[in-house]
Protein backbone atom coordinates (compact mmCIF):
# COMPACT_ATOMS: atom_id res chain seq x y z
CA UNK A 1 0.00 0.00 0.00
CA UNK A 2 2.90 2.53 1.23
CA UNK A 3 4.80 1.88 -1.98
CA UNK A 4 1.85 2.16 -4.41
CA UNK A 5 1.05 5.53 -2.20
CA UNK A 6 4.95 6.30 -3.07
CA UNK A 7 4.82 4.95 -7.24
CA UNK A 8 2.00 7.82 -7.22
CA UNK A 9 4.01 10.82 -5.88
CA UNK A 10 7.40 9.07 -7.23
CA UNK A 11 6.68 11.29 -9.97
CA UNK A 12 5.84 14.52 -8.61
CA UNK A 13 9.02 13.94 -6.19
CA UNK A 14 11.42 13.86 -9.68
CA UNK A 15 9.20 16.66 -10.61
CA UNK A 16 10.35 18.83 -7.95
CA UNK A 17 13.88 17.52 -7.90
CA UNK A 18 14.39 18.28 -11.36
CA UNK A 19 12.85 21.71 -10.91
CA UNK A 20 15.26 22.36 -7.62
CA UNK A 21 18.21 20.89 -10.00
CA UNK A 22 17.98 23.30 -12.52
CA UNK A 23 16.68 26.36 -10.18
CA UNK A 24 20.23 25.81 -8.71
CA UNK A 25 21.91 25.90 -11.95
CA UNK A 26 19.79 28.60 -13.86
CA UNK A 27 18.81 31.80 -12.06
CA UNK A 28 16.49 32.12 -15.22
CA UNK A 29 14.59 29.11 -14.47
CA UNK A 30 12.86 29.62 -11.69
CA UNK A 31 11.29 33.27 -13.49
CA UNK A 32 7.54 33.43 -14.14
CA UNK A 33 7.75 33.54 -18.09
CA UNK A 34 9.89 30.77 -18.46
CA UNK A 35 7.46 28.76 -16.03
CA UNK A 36 4.81 29.98 -18.14
CA UNK A 37 6.93 28.93 -21.39
CA UNK A 38 7.67 25.26 -20.23
CA UNK A 39 3.77 24.92 -19.82
CA UNK A 40 3.18 26.23 -23.09
CA UNK A 41 5.61 23.78 -24.56
CA UNK A 42 4.03 20.50 -23.15
CA UNK A 43 0.37 21.73 -23.41
CA UNK A 44 0.28 19.69 -27.37
CA UNK A 45 2.03 16.47 -25.33
CA UNK A 46 -0.14 16.79 -22.42
CA UNK A 47 -3.52 17.07 -24.07
CA UNK A 48 -2.38 14.33 -26.26
CA UNK A 49 -1.37 12.36 -23.34
CA UNK A 50 -4.77 12.54 -21.73
CA UNK A 51 -6.08 10.22 -24.67
CA UNK A 52 -2.72 7.99 -24.28
CA UNK A 53 -3.64 7.64 -20.49
CA UNK A 54 -6.82 6.47 -21.21
CA UNK A 55 -5.85 4.24 -24.61
CA UNK A 56 -2.49 2.60 -22.05
CA UNK A 57 -5.41 2.36 -18.80
CA UNK A 58 -7.54 -0.17 -21.02
CA UNK A 59 -4.03 -2.28 -21.77
CA UNK A 60 -4.22 -0.73 -25.29
CA UNK A 61 -1.64 1.96 -26.83
CA UNK A 62 -2.11 4.77 -29.03
CA UNK A 63 0.60 5.16 -31.70
CA UNK A 64 -1.02 7.29 -34.50
CA UNK A 65 -2.32 10.39 -31.91
CA UNK A 66 0.05 12.54 -33.06
CA UNK A 67 -0.49 12.08 -36.61
CA UNK A 68 -4.10 12.02 -36.15
CA UNK A 69 -3.58 15.48 -34.43
CA UNK A 70 -1.57 16.49 -37.55
CA UNK A 71 -3.96 15.65 -39.89
CA UNK A 72 -6.65 17.49 -37.35
CA UNK A 73 -4.70 20.60 -37.87
CA UNK A 74 -4.24 20.13 -41.52
CA UNK A 75 -7.87 19.98 -41.68
CA UNK A 76 -8.87 22.68 -39.99
CA UNK A 77 -6.24 25.18 -41.85
CA UNK A 78 -7.58 23.96 -45.20
CA UNK A 79 -11.12 24.35 -44.45
CA UNK A 80 -10.63 27.91 -43.24
CA UNK A 81 -7.70 29.52 -45.76
CA UNK A 82 -8.44 27.30 -48.36
CA UNK A 83 -12.37 26.76 -48.53
CA UNK A 84 -12.93 29.79 -46.75
CA UNK A 85 -15.37 28.40 -43.71
CA UNK A 86 -15.92 30.12 -40.64
CA UNK A 87 -13.23 29.27 -38.31
CA UNK A 88 -15.31 27.80 -35.70
CA UNK A 89 -16.74 25.51 -38.38
CA UNK A 90 -13.24 24.89 -38.95
CA UNK A 91 -12.40 23.62 -35.79
CA UNK A 92 -15.14 21.54 -35.74
CA UNK A 93 -14.76 19.85 -38.57
CA UNK A 94 -11.02 19.04 -37.64
CA UNK A 95 -12.19 18.11 -34.25
CA UNK A 96 -14.49 15.52 -36.20
CA UNK A 97 -12.14 14.24 -38.52
CA UNK A 98 -9.76 13.51 -35.62
CA UNK A 99 -12.67 11.90 -33.63
CA UNK A 100 -13.69 9.43 -36.58
CA UNK A 101 -10.40 8.42 -37.11
CA UNK A 102 -9.79 7.20 -32.96
CA UNK A 103 -13.33 5.78 -33.85
CA UNK A 104 -11.27 3.79 -36.66
CA UNK A 105 -8.91 2.69 -34.63
CA UNK A 106 -11.56 1.47 -31.91
CA UNK A 107 -13.18 -0.70 -33.94
CA UNK A 108 -10.78 -2.63 -36.04
CA UNK A 109 -9.30 -2.92 -31.46
CA UNK A 110 -12.92 -4.14 -30.84
CA UNK A 111 -14.74 -5.94 -34.09
CA UNK A 112 -12.16 -6.98 -35.84
CA UNK A 113 -10.19 -7.96 -33.00
CA UNK A 114 -6.21 -6.40 -33.72
CA UNK A 115 -4.14 -5.98 -31.48
CA UNK A 116 -4.09 -1.81 -30.73
CA UNK A 117 -0.16 -1.82 -31.57
CA UNK A 118 -0.65 -3.05 -35.04
CA UNK A 119 -3.82 -1.22 -35.43
CA UNK A 120 -2.55 2.22 -34.49
CA UNK A 121 0.37 1.49 -36.26
CA UNK A 122 -1.31 1.10 -39.72
CA UNK A 123 -3.27 4.28 -38.97
CA UNK A 124 -0.51 6.42 -37.75
CA UNK A 125 1.08 5.52 -41.42
CA UNK A 126 -2.32 6.04 -43.17
CA UNK A 127 -2.87 9.80 -41.19
CA UNK A 128 0.51 11.09 -41.80
CA UNK A 129 -0.07 9.59 -45.59
CA UNK A 130 -3.39 11.81 -45.89
CA UNK A 131 -1.92 14.65 -44.23
CA UNK A 132 0.75 14.99 -46.69
CA UNK A 133 -1.61 14.43 -49.71
CA UNK A 134 -4.48 16.77 -48.13
CA UNK A 135 -2.14 19.66 -47.68
CA UNK A 136 0.56 19.17 -51.07
CA UNK A 137 2.79 18.84 -48.11
CA UNK A 138 2.47 22.55 -47.44
CA UNK A 139 2.54 24.68 -44.51
CA UNK A 140 -0.47 26.58 -44.03
CA UNK A 141 -0.41 30.24 -42.91
CA UNK A 142 -2.36 33.25 -42.49
CA UNK A 143 -4.75 31.83 -40.54
CA UNK A 144 -7.39 33.43 -39.01
CA UNK A 145 -6.86 34.89 -35.44
CA UNK A 146 -10.06 31.94 -34.06
CA UNK A 147 -7.53 29.16 -35.28
CA UNK A 148 -4.62 30.85 -33.27
CA UNK A 149 -6.72 32.41 -29.91
CA UNK A 150 -5.66 29.88 -27.46
CA UNK A 151 -2.14 30.99 -27.91
CA UNK A 152 -2.82 34.26 -26.53
CA UNK A 153 -3.65 34.43 -22.85
CA UNK A 154 -4.03 36.52 -19.54
CA UNK A 155 -1.84 37.93 -17.21
CA UNK A 156 -0.78 37.34 -13.86
CA UNK A 157 1.22 40.60 -12.94
CA UNK A 158 4.67 39.90 -14.62
CA UNK A 159 3.29 36.12 -15.89
CA UNK A 160 1.40 35.42 -19.29
CA UNK A 161 -0.67 32.61 -18.96
CA UNK A 162 -1.59 30.90 -22.39
CA UNK A 163 -5.43 29.85 -22.96
CA UNK A 164 -4.12 27.07 -24.49
CA UNK A 165 -2.49 26.08 -21.11
CA UNK A 166 -5.50 26.71 -18.79
CA UNK A 167 -7.37 24.43 -21.41
CA UNK A 168 -4.76 21.70 -20.89
CA UNK A 169 -4.99 22.10 -16.90
CA UNK A 170 -9.52 22.37 -17.48
CA UNK A 171 -8.74 18.87 -19.16
CA UNK A 172 -7.13 17.02 -16.58
CA UNK A 173 -9.33 18.20 -14.11
CA UNK A 174 -12.20 16.88 -16.59
CA UNK A 175 -10.17 13.19 -17.00
CA UNK A 176 -9.52 13.04 -13.57
CA UNK A 177 -12.96 13.40 -12.20
CA UNK A 178 -14.51 11.30 -15.34
CA UNK A 179 -11.96 8.06 -14.45
CA UNK A 180 -12.06 8.68 -10.58
CA UNK A 181 -16.09 9.43 -9.83
CA UNK A 182 -17.88 7.48 -12.85
CA UNK A 183 -18.62 3.97 -13.64
CA UNK A 184 -17.35 4.41 -17.18
CA UNK A 185 -13.96 5.20 -15.68
CA UNK A 186 -13.68 3.18 -13.26
CA UNK A 187 -14.41 0.18 -16.10
CA UNK A 188 -11.68 1.91 -17.67
CA UNK A 189 -9.41 0.57 -14.90
CA UNK A 190 -11.44 -2.75 -15.23
CA UNK A 191 -10.82 -3.33 -18.50
CA UNK A 192 -7.52 -3.08 -18.31
CA UNK A 193 -7.19 -5.46 -15.18
CA UNK A 194 -8.93 -7.99 -16.89
CA UNK A 195 -10.65 -7.91 -20.31
CA UNK A 196 -12.58 -10.96 -20.36
CA UNK A 197 -13.64 -10.43 -16.00
CA UNK A 198 -15.22 -7.23 -16.88
CA UNK A 199 -16.80 -8.52 -19.67
CA UNK A 200 -18.17 -11.09 -17.64
CA UNK A 201 -19.17 -8.65 -14.64
CA UNK A 202 -21.65 -6.75 -17.60
CA UNK A 203 -19.70 -4.01 -18.55
CA UNK A 204 -19.73 -3.68 -22.41
CA UNK A 205 -16.18 -3.93 -22.88
CA UNK A 206 -16.69 -3.17 -26.91
CA UNK A 207 -18.46 0.10 -26.08
CA UNK A 208 -15.96 1.01 -23.59
CA UNK A 209 -13.13 0.27 -25.59
CA UNK A 210 -14.28 2.31 -28.78
CA UNK A 211 -15.38 5.63 -26.80
CA UNK A 212 -11.65 5.19 -25.15
CA UNK A 213 -10.16 5.67 -28.60
CA UNK A 214 -12.75 8.16 -30.06
CA UNK A 215 -11.87 10.17 -26.74
CA UNK A 216 -8.22 9.89 -27.65
CA UNK A 217 -9.11 11.49 -31.05
CA UNK A 218 -10.85 14.00 -29.85
CA UNK A 219 -7.58 14.99 -27.93
CA UNK A 220 -5.70 14.72 -30.69
CA UNK A 221 -8.48 16.84 -32.15
CA UNK A 222 -7.87 19.27 -29.43
CA UNK A 223 -4.26 18.89 -29.48
CA UNK A 224 -4.44 20.40 -33.01
CA UNK A 225 -5.58 23.08 -31.83
CA UNK A 226 -3.00 23.98 -29.67
CA UNK A 227 -0.22 23.18 -32.06
CA UNK A 228 -1.77 25.81 -34.37
CA UNK A 229 -1.81 28.54 -31.55
CA UNK A 230 1.76 27.40 -30.92
CA UNK A 231 3.09 28.06 -33.64
CA UNK A 232 0.59 30.01 -35.93
CA UNK A 233 0.83 27.51 -38.66
CA UNK A 234 -1.11 24.30 -39.64
CA UNK A 235 1.98 22.43 -40.38
CA UNK A 236 1.69 19.08 -42.14
CA UNK A 237 4.93 17.88 -40.46
CA UNK A 238 4.04 18.31 -37.31
CA UNK A 239 2.95 15.47 -34.50
CA UNK A 240 6.01 13.27 -35.15
CA UNK A 241 7.93 13.68 -31.92
CA UNK A 242 4.79 13.55 -30.03
CA UNK A 243 3.30 10.42 -31.37
CA UNK A 244 6.36 8.53 -29.17
CA UNK A 245 6.79 11.61 -26.55
CA UNK A 246 2.85 11.18 -24.78
CA UNK A 247 3.97 7.31 -24.54
CA UNK A 248 6.79 8.97 -22.31
CA UNK A 249 4.49 11.27 -20.34
CA UNK A 250 2.41 8.78 -19.76
CA UNK A 251 4.62 6.13 -18.38
CA UNK A 252 6.76 8.79 -16.09
CA UNK A 253 3.45 9.55 -14.74
CA UNK A 254 3.47 6.34 -13.30
CA UNK A 255 0.72 4.61 -15.57
CA UNK A 256 1.24 0.90 -16.26
CA UNK A 257 2.02 0.19 -19.73
CA UNK A 258 0.33 -3.52 -18.78
CA UNK A 259 -2.87 -1.43 -18.10
CA UNK A 260 -5.65 -1.01 -15.11
CA UNK A 261 -2.89 1.25 -12.82
CA UNK A 262 -1.99 4.71 -13.11
CA UNK A 263 -3.76 7.89 -12.47
CA UNK A 264 -4.55 10.54 -15.29
CA UNK A 265 -2.93 13.57 -13.33
CA UNK A 266 0.62 11.41 -13.56
CA UNK A 267 0.87 11.98 -17.29
CA UNK A 268 0.63 15.60 -16.62
CA UNK A 269 3.45 15.45 -14.44
CA UNK A 270 5.32 13.01 -17.16
CA UNK A 271 5.22 15.82 -19.58
CA UNK A 272 6.30 18.66 -17.63
CA UNK A 273 9.09 16.13 -16.27
CA UNK A 274 10.29 16.04 -20.16
CA UNK A 275 9.19 19.80 -20.79
CA UNK A 276 11.52 21.09 -17.61
CA UNK A 277 14.46 18.65 -18.24
CA UNK A 278 14.18 20.02 -22.34
CA UNK A 279 13.89 23.64 -20.58
CA UNK A 280 16.67 22.96 -17.73
CA UNK A 281 19.25 21.78 -19.91
CA UNK A 282 18.59 24.66 -22.91
CA UNK A 283 19.36 27.24 -20.53
CA UNK A 284 22.64 25.87 -19.40
CA UNK A 285 22.91 25.68 -22.89
CA UNK A 286 23.48 21.85 -23.42
CA UNK A 287 22.93 20.44 -26.75
CA UNK A 288 19.55 19.12 -27.52
CA UNK A 289 20.83 15.52 -28.64
CA UNK A 290 21.58 15.12 -24.25
CA UNK A 291 17.88 16.33 -23.96
CA UNK A 292 16.64 13.31 -25.39
CA UNK A 293 19.04 10.95 -24.07
CA UNK A 294 18.04 12.14 -20.86
CA UNK A 295 14.73 11.34 -21.71
CA UNK A 296 15.29 7.65 -22.59
CA UNK A 297 17.22 7.18 -19.98
CA UNK A 298 14.29 8.36 -17.46
CA UNK A 299 11.96 6.51 -19.53
CA UNK A 300 13.84 3.65 -18.78
CA UNK A 301 13.79 4.51 -14.65
CA UNK A 302 10.36 5.12 -14.66
CA UNK A 303 9.50 1.65 -15.95
CA UNK A 304 12.12 -0.13 -13.60
CA UNK A 305 10.48 1.74 -10.88
CA UNK A 306 7.29 0.77 -11.99
CA UNK A 307 8.30 -3.52 -12.27
CA UNK A 308 10.47 -3.04 -9.15
CA UNK A 309 7.44 -1.43 -7.15
CA UNK A 310 4.87 -4.13 -8.18
CA UNK A 311 7.43 -7.03 -7.27
CA UNK A 312 7.46 -5.94 -3.42
CA UNK B 1 -29.56 -30.64 4.54
CA UNK B 2 -31.88 -29.73 2.27
CA UNK B 3 -34.97 -30.00 2.26
CA UNK B 4 -36.01 -33.15 -0.58
CA UNK B 5 -39.54 -31.56 -1.67
CA UNK B 6 -37.97 -27.85 -2.17
CA UNK B 7 -39.37 -26.93 -5.35
CA UNK B 8 -36.95 -27.08 -7.95
CA UNK B 9 -35.30 -23.96 -8.61
CA UNK B 10 -32.95 -24.49 -11.85
CA UNK B 11 -33.86 -27.41 -14.29
CA UNK B 12 -32.32 -28.07 -17.38
CA UNK B 13 -33.77 -30.80 -20.21
CA UNK B 14 -31.89 -32.33 -23.13
CA UNK B 15 -28.96 -30.17 -23.41
CA UNK B 16 -26.91 -30.25 -26.13
CA UNK B 17 -23.79 -28.54 -27.72
CA UNK B 18 -20.98 -29.45 -30.33
CA UNK B 19 -18.16 -27.54 -31.56
CA UNK B 20 -17.51 -29.12 -34.94
CA UNK B 21 -16.64 -33.17 -34.44
CA UNK B 22 -16.72 -32.65 -30.77
CA UNK B 23 -19.98 -33.00 -28.49
CA UNK B 24 -19.31 -31.13 -25.30
CA UNK B 25 -23.18 -31.59 -23.69
CA UNK B 26 -24.69 -34.44 -25.49
CA UNK B 27 -28.76 -34.30 -24.37
CA UNK B 28 -27.57 -33.99 -20.28
CA UNK B 29 -30.36 -33.27 -18.05
CA UNK B 30 -29.70 -31.08 -14.36
CA UNK B 31 -31.28 -29.75 -11.58
CA UNK B 32 -30.81 -27.88 -8.43
CA UNK B 33 -33.65 -27.26 -6.01
CA UNK B 34 -34.15 -24.18 -3.26
CA UNK B 35 -31.63 -23.88 -0.68
CA UNK B 36 -29.35 -26.84 -1.69
CA UNK B 37 -25.63 -27.56 -2.39
CA UNK B 38 -25.15 -29.44 -6.00
CA UNK B 39 -21.85 -30.63 -6.78
CA UNK B 40 -21.12 -31.40 -10.22
CA UNK B 41 -18.32 -33.66 -10.84
CA UNK B 42 -16.70 -35.42 -13.55
CA UNK B 43 -14.06 -36.11 -15.65
CA UNK B 44 -12.04 -33.53 -17.88
CA UNK B 45 -13.98 -33.07 -21.34
CA UNK B 46 -16.90 -34.16 -19.36
CA UNK B 47 -19.15 -31.48 -20.78
CA UNK B 48 -18.66 -29.81 -16.58
CA UNK B 49 -18.18 -26.60 -17.75
CA UNK B 50 -20.18 -26.46 -20.87
CA UNK B 51 -22.97 -26.84 -18.69
CA UNK B 52 -22.24 -24.51 -16.38
CA UNK B 53 -21.62 -22.09 -18.99
CA UNK B 54 -25.11 -23.18 -20.39
CA UNK B 55 -26.27 -22.46 -17.04
CA UNK B 56 -24.71 -18.97 -16.33
CA UNK B 57 -25.61 -17.38 -20.08
CA UNK B 58 -21.62 -17.53 -21.27
CA UNK B 59 -22.98 -20.40 -24.02
CA UNK B 60 -25.94 -20.83 -26.07
CA UNK B 61 -27.02 -24.44 -26.06
CA UNK B 62 -27.66 -26.00 -29.38
CA UNK B 63 -30.54 -27.94 -27.81
CA UNK B 64 -32.54 -28.56 -24.90
CA UNK B 65 -34.06 -26.40 -22.66
CA UNK B 66 -33.54 -24.55 -19.31
CA UNK B 67 -36.27 -23.13 -16.86
CA UNK B 68 -35.28 -20.66 -14.07
CA UNK B 69 -37.89 -20.48 -11.12
CA UNK B 70 -40.74 -22.74 -13.39
CA UNK B 71 -40.50 -20.46 -16.45
CA UNK B 72 -38.59 -21.20 -19.61
CA UNK B 73 -35.50 -18.99 -19.85
CA UNK B 74 -33.27 -18.04 -22.85
CA UNK B 75 -30.15 -16.64 -22.26
CA UNK B 76 -27.95 -14.52 -24.73
CA UNK B 77 -24.98 -13.83 -22.81
CA UNK B 78 -24.05 -13.68 -19.10
CA UNK B 79 -26.07 -10.49 -18.04
CA UNK B 80 -28.94 -12.51 -19.07
CA UNK B 81 -28.79 -15.17 -16.47
CA UNK B 82 -27.49 -12.42 -13.98
CA UNK B 83 -30.51 -10.62 -14.47
CA UNK B 84 -32.31 -13.69 -14.12
CA UNK B 85 -30.81 -14.21 -10.32
CA UNK B 86 -28.28 -16.72 -11.72
CA UNK B 87 -24.66 -15.35 -10.48
CA UNK B 88 -21.13 -17.15 -12.05
CA UNK B 89 -18.01 -17.19 -9.95
CA UNK B 90 -15.38 -17.87 -12.93
CA UNK B 91 -12.36 -19.95 -12.01
CA UNK B 92 -9.25 -17.13 -12.24
CA UNK B 93 -11.71 -14.14 -14.16
CA UNK B 94 -13.33 -13.33 -10.95
CA UNK B 95 -12.22 -9.80 -9.95
CA UNK B 96 -9.79 -7.15 -10.88
CA UNK B 97 -7.01 -7.25 -8.82
CA UNK B 98 -5.63 -3.31 -9.13
CA UNK B 99 -8.92 -2.04 -7.93
CA UNK B 100 -10.50 -2.28 -4.52
CA UNK B 101 -12.61 -4.70 -2.69
CA UNK B 102 -15.34 -2.21 -2.48
CA UNK B 103 -15.08 -1.57 -6.07
CA UNK B 104 -15.07 -5.17 -6.91
CA UNK B 105 -17.98 -5.75 -5.41
CA UNK B 106 -19.79 -3.16 -7.19
CA UNK B 107 -18.05 -3.87 -10.48
CA UNK B 108 -20.82 -3.08 -13.47
CA UNK B 109 -23.54 -2.21 -10.76
CA UNK B 110 -22.67 0.66 -9.55
CA UNK B 111 -24.79 2.74 -7.23
CA UNK B 112 -24.98 6.81 -8.33
CA UNK B 113 -25.29 10.02 -6.31
CA UNK B 114 -28.81 10.69 -5.72
CA UNK B 115 -30.28 13.80 -7.77
CA UNK B 116 -28.75 15.36 -10.64
CA UNK B 117 -24.79 14.59 -9.53
CA UNK B 118 -26.32 11.01 -10.02
CA UNK B 119 -28.39 11.04 -12.91
CA UNK B 120 -27.00 13.93 -14.97
CA UNK B 121 -23.26 13.93 -13.93
CA UNK B 122 -23.16 10.15 -13.11
CA UNK B 123 -21.49 10.89 -10.12
CA UNK B 124 -20.70 7.42 -8.16
CA UNK B 125 -22.02 7.17 -4.39
CA UNK B 126 -18.91 5.73 -3.00
CA UNK B 127 -19.97 6.25 0.82
CA UNK B 128 -23.11 4.30 -0.12
CA UNK B 129 -21.19 1.24 -1.91
CA UNK B 130 -18.41 1.28 0.70
CA UNK B 131 -21.34 1.54 4.07
CA UNK B 132 -22.99 -1.50 1.86
CA UNK B 133 -19.70 -3.48 0.77
CA UNK B 134 -18.54 -3.54 4.38
CA UNK B 135 -21.72 -4.74 5.96
CA UNK B 136 -22.14 -7.43 3.44
CA UNK B 137 -18.71 -8.61 4.02
CA UNK B 138 -19.82 -8.69 8.07
CA UNK B 139 -22.59 -10.45 7.36
CA UNK B 140 -21.09 -13.13 5.68
CA UNK B 141 -18.02 -13.25 8.42
CA UNK B 142 -15.48 -12.18 6.08
CA UNK B 143 -12.84 -10.46 8.30
CA UNK B 144 -11.42 -7.25 6.20
CA UNK B 145 -9.49 -4.57 7.56
CA UNK B 146 -9.86 -2.19 5.07
CA UNK B 147 -12.58 -2.50 1.99
CA UNK B 148 -10.98 0.31 0.33
CA UNK B 149 -7.80 -2.00 -0.11
CA UNK B 150 -6.75 -3.45 -3.28
CA UNK B 151 -7.91 -7.28 -3.88
CA UNK B 152 -4.69 -8.03 -5.20
CA UNK B 153 -3.14 -6.69 -1.46
CA UNK B 154 -5.50 -9.74 0.00
CA UNK B 155 -4.54 -13.68 0.21
CA UNK B 156 -5.84 -16.14 -2.45
CA UNK B 157 -8.83 -17.49 0.54
CA UNK B 158 -9.70 -13.77 0.89
CA UNK B 159 -9.76 -12.97 -2.55
CA UNK B 160 -12.20 -16.12 -3.33
CA UNK B 161 -14.22 -15.37 -0.39
CA UNK B 162 -14.66 -11.58 -1.73
CA UNK B 163 -15.52 -13.18 -5.60
CA UNK B 164 -18.13 -15.32 -3.40
CA UNK B 165 -19.57 -12.52 -1.47
CA UNK B 166 -20.13 -10.82 -4.48
CA UNK B 167 -22.14 -13.48 -6.29
CA UNK B 168 -23.85 -13.71 -2.89
CA UNK B 169 -24.86 -10.18 -3.09
CA UNK B 170 -26.63 -9.85 -6.22
CA UNK B 171 -27.70 -13.59 -6.78
CA UNK B 172 -31.63 -14.02 -6.10
CA UNK B 173 -31.70 -17.50 -7.09
CA UNK B 174 -28.50 -19.56 -7.40
CA UNK B 175 -24.68 -19.20 -7.44
CA UNK B 176 -22.53 -21.21 -9.39
CA UNK B 177 -18.60 -21.56 -8.00
CA UNK B 178 -16.32 -22.84 -10.37
CA UNK B 179 -13.64 -24.72 -8.75
CA UNK B 180 -13.48 -22.13 -5.57
CA UNK B 181 -11.18 -23.88 -3.67
CA UNK B 182 -8.36 -24.89 -5.98
CA UNK B 183 -5.54 -23.64 -5.82
CA UNK B 184 -6.26 -22.67 -1.87
CA UNK B 185 -4.22 -24.21 1.27
CA UNK B 186 -6.15 -26.25 4.10
CA UNK B 187 -7.06 -23.17 6.20
CA UNK B 188 -7.85 -20.98 3.45
CA UNK B 189 -9.98 -23.87 1.92
CA UNK B 190 -12.14 -24.55 4.68
CA UNK B 191 -13.25 -21.06 5.39
CA UNK B 192 -14.50 -20.38 1.61
CA UNK B 193 -16.50 -23.44 2.32
CA UNK B 194 -18.09 -22.08 5.16
CA UNK B 195 -18.69 -19.09 3.47
CA UNK B 196 -20.30 -21.34 0.79
CA UNK B 197 -22.54 -22.96 3.81
CA UNK B 198 -23.69 -19.50 4.48
CA UNK B 199 -24.41 -18.83 1.76
CA UNK B 200 -26.43 -21.78 1.27
CA UNK B 201 -28.61 -20.77 4.41
CA UNK B 202 -29.24 -17.31 3.45
CA UNK B 203 -31.78 -19.39 0.99
CA UNK B 204 -29.58 -19.58 -2.14
CA UNK B 205 -29.23 -22.82 -4.24
CA UNK B 206 -25.47 -23.38 -5.01
CA UNK B 207 -24.06 -25.22 -8.20
CA UNK B 208 -20.51 -26.29 -6.61
CA UNK B 209 -18.00 -27.70 -9.59
CA UNK B 210 -15.26 -29.03 -8.00
CA UNK B 211 -12.11 -31.55 -8.42
CA UNK B 212 -11.97 -31.87 -4.76
CA UNK B 213 -13.53 -34.87 -3.38
CA UNK B 214 -13.40 -34.37 0.45
CA UNK B 215 -14.78 -30.97 -0.21
CA UNK B 216 -17.65 -32.24 -2.36
CA UNK B 217 -18.50 -34.36 0.17
CA UNK B 218 -18.47 -32.11 2.89
CA UNK B 219 -20.50 -29.48 1.75
CA UNK B 220 -22.82 -31.05 -1.11
CA UNK B 221 -26.27 -32.39 -0.56
CA UNK B 222 -26.40 -33.51 -3.98
CA UNK B 223 -24.18 -34.81 -6.36
CA UNK B 224 -24.36 -34.69 -9.85
CA UNK B 225 -21.90 -36.67 -12.16
CA UNK B 226 -21.18 -35.94 -15.86
CA UNK B 227 -19.88 -38.21 -18.09
CA UNK B 228 -19.16 -38.04 -21.90
CA UNK B 229 -21.63 -34.82 -22.21
CA UNK B 230 -24.63 -36.61 -20.20
CA UNK B 231 -25.64 -37.09 -16.95
CA UNK B 232 -24.55 -40.38 -15.95
CA UNK B 233 -25.89 -39.98 -12.02
CA UNK B 234 -27.73 -38.42 -9.56
CA UNK B 235 -27.00 -38.84 -5.86
CA UNK B 236 -28.15 -38.49 -2.35
CA UNK B 237 -24.22 -37.27 -1.14
CA UNK B 238 -25.03 -39.40 1.72
CA UNK B 239 -26.24 -42.39 0.06
CA UNK B 240 -22.60 -43.22 -1.89
CA UNK B 241 -19.13 -43.73 -1.38
CA UNK B 242 -16.41 -41.27 -2.75
CA UNK B 243 -14.57 -44.92 -4.30
CA UNK B 244 -18.23 -45.52 -5.85
CA UNK B 245 -18.51 -41.24 -6.66
CA UNK B 246 -15.27 -41.95 -8.72
CA UNK B 247 -15.73 -45.07 -10.39
CA UNK B 248 -19.04 -43.34 -11.87
CA UNK B 249 -17.01 -40.59 -12.68
CA UNK B 250 -14.63 -42.37 -14.61
CA UNK B 251 -16.71 -44.99 -16.16
CA UNK B 252 -15.14 -47.86 -14.32
CA UNK B 253 -18.61 -48.31 -13.26
CA UNK B 254 -22.20 -47.68 -14.41
CA UNK B 255 -24.63 -46.15 -12.27
CA UNK B 256 -27.61 -48.79 -11.60
CA UNK B 257 -30.77 -47.28 -13.26
CA UNK B 258 -32.95 -48.24 -10.98
CA UNK B 259 -31.06 -46.91 -7.78
CA UNK B 260 -30.20 -43.58 -9.98
CA UNK B 261 -34.42 -42.69 -9.69
CA UNK B 262 -34.41 -44.20 -6.03
CA UNK B 263 -31.77 -41.71 -4.95
CA UNK B 264 -33.48 -39.02 -6.78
Amino acid sequence: MIVRRLAYAGPLVALLLACTFFALQSPRFLTGANLSLVLQQVMVVGVLAIGQTLVILTGGIDLACGMIMALGSITMSLLAVKHGWHPAVAIAGGMSVTTLAGMVNGLLVTRIKLPPFIVTLGTMNIAFAVTQLVSRAQTFTDLPPLLTWLGHGVRMGNTPIAYGALAMLLLYGFAFVLLRETAAGRHVYAVGNNLESARLAGINTNRLLLSVYMLSGLCAGVAALLSIARTGVGDPQSGQTENLDTVTAVVLGGTSLFGGRGIVVGSLVGALIVGVFRNGLTLMGVSSVYQILVTGVLVILAVATDQWSRKS
Amino acid sequence: MSDPTAPLVLEARGLAKCYGHVTALDGTDFEVRAGEIMAVIGDNGAGKSSLIKALSGALIPDGGEIWLDGARVHFTGPSDARRAGIETVYQDLALAPAMSITENLFLGREHRRPGIAGSLLRVLDRQRMEREAAEHLQQLGIGIRSITQAVETLSGGQRQGIAVARSAAFARHVVILDEPTAALGVKESSMVLDLITRVRDRGLSVILISHNMPHVFALADRIHIQRLGRRAALVNTRDVSMADAVAVMTGAVEWPAALQTNAV
